[in-house]
Formats: C-alpha cells, structure tokens, sequence
C-alpha cells in the first residue's frame, strides 16, 4: 500500500503531523511506519493535548515511591510494604460493546498494576450513564456491570467501591473508569525501563489476532451515526488467561531475572517496546515471524497495532530464558523470543527475512506532537435567589424521599452484589460505604480506597468543581478513619480541539492541583480521556479521582452505620445553606444555573484532620461525609445502615431548615459520639476551630423533626433501595 | 490434621481456604492439578474460583484433570472431601455427588451473605454445632441446584441434602432462595457422607472484622470432629 496524506489523515493524524512525519524521517513512511505513528502520536497514546497542563500537579511528597510516567503510580505505607495504583478510562469501547469494553477496561489496568510486580488485592470502578430515560441506557448499565463483574470476579480481586452517575450528557458517551490497587514489597517492584545491550525480548501471554486494531485512535476521536462499525476495534477479553498471566508473572518476579517489564496495553505491541526503549534509551530490534498470532497470515502492521489481551513484553537478563520458559509452560502460556536490545536507538521491525521498519525511538516519543491549545476561560455564574416563600410549602420527609430515590443517591446495591466483594478474605468495608478498605493481609494495616466525581459541579465553574473532587475523595478516606495518602485521576472531557471543552480540563487540573497541594495529597498516576463527544455535544467535564488511604490499626475503621440509641450526631463543618447545583436545585426546584458551593480548603484540612484525631482517641462511633442531598441525606444513609432513627433538632440558623438540610457546603461530616464523650469531643473541636453543630439524637427507628414530620426508617430503606432494583427489573 | 487444597489453573479461592484451615490448627498443603497423587491427608479441599475459565461447563475441565483421579480414590474409599463453590460444580462433574449446577435464576452473579439450615447433624461436617441456622456467604454465578425427581427423592430418604437457603429463624421459604436452587438446596452429601459440595465460602467467615464468624464455628468444629 502507498503510504500518503490522505492514507495519513484516515489514520487519524492531521496533515502538518504527517508532515513532520516525513521531515523526521526524511522520507515517506510505508505503511507498517505509518500505522506505528498513528499509534503513538493519536491523544489516547500522546497525550499531545494534555502534557503541558499535567506538569503543574504535584507529584511529590513523603510517601510518593513513583509518580506518574509509569505503568502506575506507588506509594510507600511502611514496614517495607507499597500499594501500587492507578485509574484508567474505557470509555469508548464501552459504549460501542458494553460487556467486553468494561471487561477489558478492568483487565488493563489489572495489568498495569502487576506489571509492576504488585499482586491485585482491590478493584474500583466509576462508571457513568446517560439518562434513565435514554432508550440505550439500561442495556449499558447491564452490560457495563456485567462485564466489570465478569473479569474483576475471575481473577478473584474483590471490587470494593465504586461511583454510578446518570446523566443525559453521557447519552452517547458513557464513562468506565477502572481502578485498581496492588500490594508490593518495596524492594521488588518492576519498572518498564530497558537496560543492557544485546537482551533478550521475550512475548509472553495470549497470542496475537487481529481484534483491538487501531483501538486507541478510535479512543481518541468523536462518535458519530457510524459507530456501529467500530466493533472490530473493541478487544475480546480472556480474564481466565489473565489469571494465569498474573500468578506466571509474579513466580518469575520472585527471582531475578527480569530486568523491565511492560504491560501491552493500548497500541499493543506498539507501545511497549517502544516505552521500553524510550526509557532506557536504547533501540530494539523485534522478528515479527517469532510472535505467536492466532490467525493466519498476519501483517507486521496487524502485529504492531493489534490490542489483544493478556499479554506482555519482558527483557530478561541473558542465560534466563529457560528457566523462565518453564514458569510459562506450567501455566500453558505462550513464550517466545521475539527480538532483543540494541545501541541503535531506533525500533527495527523484521518480517520474512526483510525489514519492514526502522524508526528512531525519539521520533515516536520525545518529537510527537505537544500542543497549547486555545481555551476559554470559565466565568462564575451569578447565584440564584431561592424564593424562601415557595420553600415553606415544601413538605420535608416527601423531598427528602424524593432524594433518596433519586437515580444518583440511591442504593447501588444492585451493582455491587453482582460483583465479588469478599474473595481474598481481607475486604472490611464492603462497597456501600464512604470508602471501600481491605486489609493489608498478614498484618494490622488497612487500606481504604475511594473514587469520585462530580461532573455538575465541574460543568458549573471547572476550577471549583476540581478542587471539591479531590476534597471530596479526602472526606471519604477521612470518614472511614484513614490517613488520605495520595490519588491517581482521570480526566474524562470532551473534545480538546474545542476552546470550551478544553477550558474545562484546564480549570480542573488547575483546581485539583491546587487541592491536592494544599492538602498534601499528591497524584501520583493517572489517564486522559478526551473526546467523550458525538457530533458537537461533549459530556460535563468528569475528573473522576481515586483516592488511597491508610489505616495503621485496622481494628480503629470506622463505618457509617449508627452504631447506638441515645448517642448524639454533631454536624462538623459550617452549614451556609448554599443550594445552587445540589441535589435538591436540580431536581426538586428544577434550577439548573448558579455557581457550585465553595471550596475552602483550609477548613477542609482542619476538619479532616481534626476528625482523624478524634477516631485515633476512639471518640467516634460512626461517621458519614455530606455530600449529594445535604445533612438530611447523609443521616438517613446512616440511620438505613445502622437501623437506627434520629431525633433532629431544630437548626438554629437565620437560614430557611429546607436550606439547612439540603445544601450541599463543603468540608461538612456527620459524626456519631457517645454522650459521656461529648465533652471532651467538643473541647477537641473548639480547641481546634473546627466549627460544629449537634443535629441530634439517635432513637430506635424513626426519622424525626418534629411531631408532625416524621417517618419511620424502614419507608425511607424502601425509597433508597427500590429505584434502581425497579429500574432494572422492568 | 493434614489437609490438602487443590490449585486447578483459574481458582482464586486457594489461598483464602488455605489462610482458614491453617487458622484452625490444620498443616495444609497446596497441590497442583497436573500432579499424579494427593499427599497424605485427612481432608481435602476443592476450592472456589473459576478453573479452565470455567469454559465449556463450570468444574467440567476440572473434573477430568491428572490429581482428580486421586481425589476420586480418595473419597470413593472413604475420604473426607469439601467441594466449595467452584469446587462444588467440580464434585458434580465428577458424579461423587449428586445434581447439577445450573446458572442462576436472575442470570447475575450474586455476592451476598445469607443463612442457611443445617438438615441432618450426624454426619462429621456439622455434627456438635450448636447452632440450627449459619450465616454464610455466596459469590457464584451458577449456583443454581438442580436434579431429577428421582435424584430428589433419593437424597432425601438418605438424608443427602446438607444445607438449605432459609431465613435467620431457619425458615426455608423460596423468597429467602438467591438463587433458584430445587429447595433451596445450598449443599449436598455423597451417599456415605465422607464428600460435601456446597455453594457458600466458610472462609470468608472467619473473622469478626470481615463478613462474619460461623466459618470459625464451621472449621473449628470440623477439626475437633476429625481429631
């Protein structure tokens, strides 16, 4: 095939890129070249949009072993033990093929993880859907779960929390966000950097076919009418063969013969050797005959760019490719050697005795593409005037029914029972909770583990809804008593090539890189997803955050359930009353404008941290973080738990009560504490300025305002646990 | 006590009931599927997990591989065996017990805890419990039991059904069923006793921190009714 513009341009690339191409190689591609450019230099690979933004989130801190840059970030959490972690998106081949695209997507990052010698001990996901009412919805709903449930539940890695969102802005774009945690013992962890010249390239893993072809450049672009076509470019997921993949690759870690090991993830083959390389700074020279494929007559660029699954690429020191022939053969895995290191410092590419490329590895890499693109700068929006009258004839327990069953506070329940939470024997906060946490096996550690988004926020004023997604996944660690360590991100937004969406992303990193900063928890891993677009309408901006936390003494976890009748709640943190974007403005006033509540994060430090000495004194019975749907909603989900009622006291504010339950300020908790403890509570709060409420007493099981609003826990249970049961079943 | 855990290629519960039988006192080996005899054991243990991928039939693959003919031996001359979850779809494949094991009823993988009733006492497994209903835990997706009318009647005049899905009171009821099981059936005995298959994991229920405690009860239970 004769390589030219137009054959570049339907590989995605634009025309001065394929420009730069010939200038870099001075002369014409063939087409195996070609297809390796596309691969590297398309967004998903690149991140061309993105890099010269990324730069500016902290990345450092005390307990940071790695960064981002690898297959996944790690961080230190003592007595030689590291959890190694990261986030990474699915959206695209979600959409076009629910069940394999989510499978894949947890299959990826899985490894990812073990890729850098840590064994998978948890799973998470964020997934988002268009509205209910969107004729395409339950179906990806039911796929997506399936398919996250159908791998995470094979590999026997417990899927501990997760975060489901609808709505109508992911009706042709959905999001599947797959995060995974591993456990490594700091002095084995594997990094993807060649070394040494002359070493043996070793393919290990699934066969090659001709699924997932060009994968990551349909991630990287907008959806129209013709998606129905992309299937091909979804990958088929084996998560039995990743099983085996796993347990071969960590009984050939325990020696030491692997000297860098990478994962073939999006772009394949592609990728990975040349990330190798890159790092290392040297060449590689692959003979494209020796890969094991599963369909006849395949290409060298079919075996460059497809994305099959459960495979790895492996330098071995020299001398051990038999010992490690026989690991893979007790597992009935494929084992070749393929090629080997070089000092030319370009891929070279064989097939049938002839060479079919020769690229220099900085040309892929240092010379793609970086861009600074336009962007538009996001105005504040001017605050709603609530009209306190029309507020007075609401009735409170019918609203906060109604926010309850709504699609995105209700129990997910259906979600989590189909995926296995259990399996590893070390789950001690099932998903349900403000952060799921698994203990550290063997020992008395814990580690909890969070994701979050809030893409209403983030639509209403970016750098604001950044910010309130890194404190929000801060509460959520705090709330089960864990010491917020760090947090892998993905950004998932619309097109970068449109100033609007690419404002977005940029005001979110900023705001998430000026939270994390201020509370001391870096990023330490992470993905871009852009084009999460059909036609011209992109999604609400979704950083979606995953958070890592420790807890040194398992036994000091703290759940949300109310643990006891004639125990006091405290409000922790200053309620404003702000309504605009919450829960209730959306949905009951129907209010879609106004700005998102504000982020002081001094007050969310303070707060968090305050809180996090008061659990180490073992002063706190339970706690909740408030987020969606304000106080009311966070004491019902704790009252739901625990079948335990509440008996509220009148808020003693200027502000309306409806303002005072449902606002959705930031920094705030729900604490549970004994009443001959309240003293010493309160002076600890006082002591450290951290502003605080008593909302009321916990009773047998009713919720109770006053004589003539209340209801009993049981019809609440009813309305947070039937939407989405209801939903599915019809 | 000795016992011995099977590692087929695709189980992932080895290491949990591996962690639980030593826990309890016993010296437990793992022993690979492609190996030609089981050590020295009192007990052996198929574990959960999903081998050969579960492909073609759940536990089918498995049933045929080198050590289960030992495993088969082992039993047939009266050796104590537990298939749990995957290892009780492998049992069935094997035909030391009884049935099948269908997908279940809502076609969804189901991760809960649930009670179950203890229906005869005067076999090794749960003779001396002091309790008549346990609080396990399910995680499978094709737990669904079943077997013909005169299978059914067999197991029950020989008292082969071990135990049933039921409520907190021990109510059997089909609303307390997760997953479409014939009578609520969560586990079955071979006819001599020596062989149970069941879908709920003991070893997830070892401890207070996790999903709860009658696993304990069930191991500890176990290894004195052994000694």
């Amino acid at each position: 095939m004769i390589v030219n513009e137009q054959v570049a341009i339907d590989h995605g690339l634009k025309k001065d890129e394929y420009k730069k191409i010939c200038e870099l190689l001075n002369r014409t591609p063939n087409i195996t070249e070609l297809g390796i450019f596309s691969a590297m230099w398309n967004e998903h690979c690149s991140y061309k949009s993105s890099r010269i933004h990324l730069k500016k989130l902290p990345t450092k801190g005390k307990q940071v072993i790695q960064g981002p840059g690898e297959n996944a970030g790690v961080v230190d959490i003592g007595d030689n033990d590291a959890i190694v972690f990261k986030i990474e998106s699915h959206n695209h081949p979600s959409f076009i093929e629910p069940y394999q695209g989510a499978a894949t997507g947890v299959g990826g990052i899985m490894r990812d993880v073990f890729t850098m010698g840590a064994r998978p001990i948890a799973n998470l996901n964020l997934i988002h859907f268009g509205s209910p009412q969107h004729k395409k919805t339950k179906n990806l709903l039911r796929g997506v779960v399936h398919g996250i449930g159908g791998y995470g539940n094979c590999m026997g890695v417990p899927t501990i929390a997760g975060q489901t969102n609808f709505d109508s802005s992911y009706n042709g774009n959905i999001l599947v966000n797959a995060m995974t945690l591993g456990l490594v013992k700091k002095d084995k962890i594997f990094y993807s950097k060649a070394a040494g010249l002359n070493k043996p390239v070793i393919y290990v893993g699934s066969k090659t076919g001709r699924d997932g072809i060009h994968g990551a450049s349909m991630a990287s672009a907008s959806f129209d009418e013709k998606i129905e076509e992309k299937k091909p470019t979804v990958q088929v997921g084996d998560p039995f063969t990743e099983k085996l993949l796993l347990e071969a690759c960590l009984e050939l870690m325990a020696g030491d013969s692997i000297i860098a090991i990478q994962d073939m993830g999006a772009a394949g083959l592609t990728s990975s050797s040349i990330e190798m390389a890159s790092k290392g700074n040297l060449g590689i020279e692959l003979h494209l005959n020796k890969v094991p494929t599963r369909e006849a007559k395949m290409t060298p660029y079919e075996i460059m760019l497809s994305e099959s699954q459960e495979r790895m690429l492996i330098i071995l020191e020299n001398g051990k490719e038999e010992q490690a022939k026989k690991i893979f053969d007790k597992w009935n895995l494929d084992f070749a050697i393929i090629g080997k290191t070089t000092n030319s410092k370009k891929i070279e590419l064989y097939f049938e005795d002839q060479k079919v490329a020769n690229i220099p590895v900085n040309t892929l890499v240092e010379n793609s593409p970086m861009y600074d693109r336009k962007w538009k700068k996001a105005k504040l929006p001017k605050k709603n005037k609530i009209k306190k009258q029309e507020l007075k004839n609401l009735n409170l327990i019918d609203i906060l029914k109604k926010v309850l069953s709504n699609p995105n506070v209700c129990s997910k329940e259906w979600i989590w029972q189909q995926y296995d939470h259990t399996v590893m024997g070390d789950t001690i906060q099932k998903p349900g909770g403000d952060s799921g946490v698994i203990r550290v096996h063997g020992t008395n550690k814990a580690v909890a583990a969070s994701v979050d988004s809030s893409a209403v926020y983030c639509w209403a004023h970016p750098s604001t809804g950044g910010k309130q997604v890194v404190c929000e996944s801060f509460r959520n660690l705090i709330s089960v008593g864990a010491r917020p360590v760090a947090i892998t991100n993905c950004l998932n937004f619309g097109s970068p090539e449109n100033e609007e969406n690419m404002g977005e992303f940029v005001e979110c990193v900023q705001g998430i890189g000026e939270a994390s900063e201020y509370l001391k928890f870096p990023v330490v891993s992470g993905n871009v997803s852009f084009y999460n677009q059909t036609k011209e309408v992109g999604i609400k901006p979704t950083p979606a955050i995953g958070g890592v936390g420790l807890i040194t003494d398992y036994k000091k976890m703290i759940t949300m359930d109310l643990k006891k009748v004639d125990n006091i709640v405290l409000v922790i943190g200053k309620t404003i009353g702000h309504i605009d974007q919450s829960i209730f403005a959306r949905n009951i006033l129907d209010e879609k404008n106004g700005p998102p509540p504000e982020i002081n994060l001094f007050n969310e430090k303070n707060n968090g941290e305050t809180i996090l000495k008061l659990i180490e004194d073992g002063l706190i019975k339970s706690a909740h973080d408030v987020s969606l749907g304000g106080i009311i909603t966070a004491i019902s989900k704790m009252c739901i738990q625990g079948n335990k009622g509440i008996t509220l006291k009148k808020p003693k504010y200027l502000i309306n009560e409806i303002e005072y339950f449902f606002s959705e300020d930031q920094g705030r908790y729900l604490i549970e504490v004994a009443k001959k403890d309240q003293k010493e509570v309160s002076e600890i709060l006082n002591k450290n300025a951290v502003h605080y409420d008593e909302l009321g007493t916990i009773n047998e099981d009713q919720l109770i305002f006053n004589e003539k609003t209340k209801v009993t826990i049981d019809e609440l249970k009813t309305s947070h646990k039937n939407w989405l049961n209801k939903y599915m079943s019809k | 006590m000795k016992s011995s855990v099977i590692t087929f290629p695709g189980s992932n519960c080895d290491r949990d009931i591996d962690v639980a039988l030593r826990k309890f006192g016993f010296k437990n080996k793992m022993v690979w599927h492609n190996d030609a005899e089981i050590p020295n054991s009192d007990l052996v243990v198929l574990p959960g997990g999903f081998s050969y991928g579960d492909y073609l039939r759940c536990g089918s693959m498995a049933s045929k591989s080198k050590i289960m003919k030992s495993v088969i031996n082992f039993a047939n001359s009266g050796g104590m065996v537990i298939g749990i979850c995957n290892g009780f779809q492998i049992l069935v494949e094997t035909g030391l017990v009884p049935g099948v094991l269908l997908r279940n009823k809502y076609l969804e993988f189901i991760c809960k805890n649930v009670f179950v009733k203890i229906n005869n006492k005067t076999n090794i497994f749960f003779k001396n419990i002091d309790k008549e209903v346990l609080e396990f835990h399910i995680a499978h997706n094709e737990g669904n039991y079943f077997c013909t009318e005169d299978q059914l009647k067999e197991i029950e005049d020989n008292e082969q059904v071990a135990i049933n899905y039921c409520d907190k009171n021990g109510k059997t009821e089909e609303k307390f069923n997760p997953n479409g099981s014939l009578k609520n059936i969560a586990g079955v005995f071979n006819k001599g006793k020596n062989v149970l298959g069941m879908m709920p994991h003991p070893e997830r229920m070892i401890d207070l921190s996790l999903s709860g405690e009658d696993g304990s009860l069930f191991f500890n239970n176990l290894i004195n009714n052994l000694k």
